[in-house]
């Protein structure tokens, strides 16, 4: 979802998307790309409303051969939506190589990719930013400040990606044609009792500050200077 | 008995803080090379009521890997814990989420810089034999030319107001009167004109600098969870109405191509 200010529906159960725009989050945007890069078979997969469809053909339209939506109308908790991506992996797999965004940009919950794996018996490596398959394995790189560890899995293997892994294309008018008659396979999963269970999403205080309106370069130097930094 | 996860760090500090809130602490660490699985089963072994780590990147991918060994739920970022009512960050920190968190132990990491930091005290090595699992093989340093965006005191941004990679050129001169770190908003990565390790914000760097000068940049919400660790904002911007001046401390309404150069100027009068 991209906009300035978040603004919560009357139920405080979502955020009011009258007047905003729906994305594929960085991260994911990024394991997309380098599904395409790497080849083969690419299948993009999300949990969500009927209009994700879109964020699917975008997907296609980059160079996915196909697109999986399971059709929610609510949010569904980490664990659930791990177990329903699992169902659809066992009845559309096996696959070689199943990436996830490190973490989604709104609910932040740093975990289904992990879960996948586990429910799959498969390895997991996370925080990627540098993914090199290497025959029958693969080689990746996670930032740690400074530095970077390297890590090595055997395929077929569960990856977690983080912006930056590569600079992702955006889809072209040829591309977006050739995506509408893409196959699309929808599956309405049944939601399970949520172990993690919202209650509801506030706005913390402290947003909306009243900046102090500075005129001219002398006084920005001298508010610099009051800081300390200049 | 809660067991806390803890690294050599300022955030695991924090998470034992937030930890002792909720009862008595058993620290606990690992020697020998990162193994997350490995580590994560032997931490879901544990007696406990509760396993908390910090909300860095080692906490919340161990903990999502215990929640996976349990198959119990695990609440990513929380500021706090009242019987199983839990409070957790999403969205980069723009929203909270208040939710149950059901079933045993509660499993949790630690919003990073929501809670006061207190003595680890003494920490327990448990043993976690290799799985097999992937594991750290090496670790490569990286030779970074000039300021860390991360521990910079002071960065200059610039966003699609900037219109190209050569209009950077002013944006470095700044920084460079400055000693500051250059940083950007998603837009200029995006088109290419910066490298991604320069982008402030939710899926790039988190900045902690005492002045964040923000050129040409709107503000979206997930620009602003990277540039909200900064102490003071200072944003210039030719629309009085964009949406950064809402987290700015101060504002200069004009057109950055004349500002930055003019605080540049300004900056090498006074100091002669």
């Amino acid at each position: 979802m991209t906009g300035g200010k978040m603004v919560l529906a009357a139920d405080a159960q979502a955020l009011e998307t009258k007047h905003l725009g729906f994305t594929i989050s960085p991260h994911e945007e990024c394991a997309v790309e380098e599904a395409v890069r790497i080849g083969g078979e690419v299948v993009v997969l999300t949990l969500g409303p009927a209009e994700a469809e879109e964020q699917l053909r975008d997907c296609m339209a980059i160079g996915a051969d196909r697109g999986i939506l399971l059709k929610t109308s609510e949010e569904w908790d980490a664990q659930s939506t791990a177990a329903a991506i699992v169902d659809a992996i066992r009845a559309e797999g096996p696959f070689d190589l199943i990436l996830f965004g490190n973490e989604s940009a709104d609910a932040a919950g740093f975990q289904v990719g992990i879960r996948v794996a586990h429910a799959l018996g498969l390895p997991v490596v996370t925080g990627l930013k540098k993914i090199e398959v290497q025959g029958a394995r693969v080689r990746c790189e996670r930032d740690v400040g400074g530095a970077r560890d390297v890590y090595e899995a055997p395929l077929p293997t569960v990856l977690t990606v983080l912006e930056g892994l590569n600079l992702p294309r955006y889809p072209s008018v040829p591309g977006r044609l050739r995506a509408r008659s893409k196959p699309l396979t929808v599956v309405e999963p049944g939601r399970p009792e949520q172990k993690l269970e919202k209650l509801r999403l506030v706005v913390p205080e402290g947003q909306g500050k009243q900046a102090e309106i500075l005129e001219g370069a002398a006084q920005v130097v001298a508010v610099m200077q009051s800081l300390g930094v200049a | 008995m809660i067991v806390c996860f803890v690294d050599d760090d300022e955030l695991s500090a924090q998470a034992v803080g937030f930890a002792r809130r909720l009862g008595d602490v058993r620290a606990v660490t690992f020697a020998g090379a990162y193994q997350p699985a490995a580590w994560a089963k032997a931490l879901a072994a544990q007696d406990a009521d509760a396993i908390v780590a910090a909300g860095s990147d080692r906490g919340n991918e161990l903990l999502a890997h215990v929640g996976a060994v349990l198959d119990q739920p695990f609440a990513a970022n929380a500021i706090a814990l009242d019987g199983d009512t839990v409070t957790r960050v999403r969205w980069g920190g723009s929203l909270l989420e208040e939710a149950w968190l059901h079933g045993a132990p509660k499993l949790l990491t630690v919003a990073p810089h929501t809670q006061p930091a207190a003595e680890i005290g003494d920490v327990e090595t448990l043993d976690a034999p290799d799985d097999g699992s992937p594991k750290v093989l090496e670790r490569v340093e990286e030779s970074s030319g000039g300021v860390s965006l991360r521990d910079a005191k002071v960065v200059v941004s610039g966003g699609r107001g900037v219109g190209s990679a050569e209009g950077f050129e002013i944006i470095e001169e700044l920084a460079g009167l400055l000693g500051a770190a250059v940083g950007c908003s998603r837009v200029v990565t995006s088109a290419g004109w910066r490298p991604h390790a320069d982008q402030v914000g939710q899926t790039g760097t988190k900045i902690s600098a005492d002045l964040y000068v923000a050129c040409g940049i709107s503000g979206a919400t997930q620009h602003i969870a990277g540039a909200k660790g900064a102490k003071k904002i200072l944003a210039i911007n030719t629309d009085p109405e964009a949406p950064i001046f809402a987290s700015a401390d101060y504002a200069v309404i004009g057109d950055l191509h004349e500002v930055v150069p003019a605080i540049s100027a300004e900056l090498r009068k006074v100091r002669g």
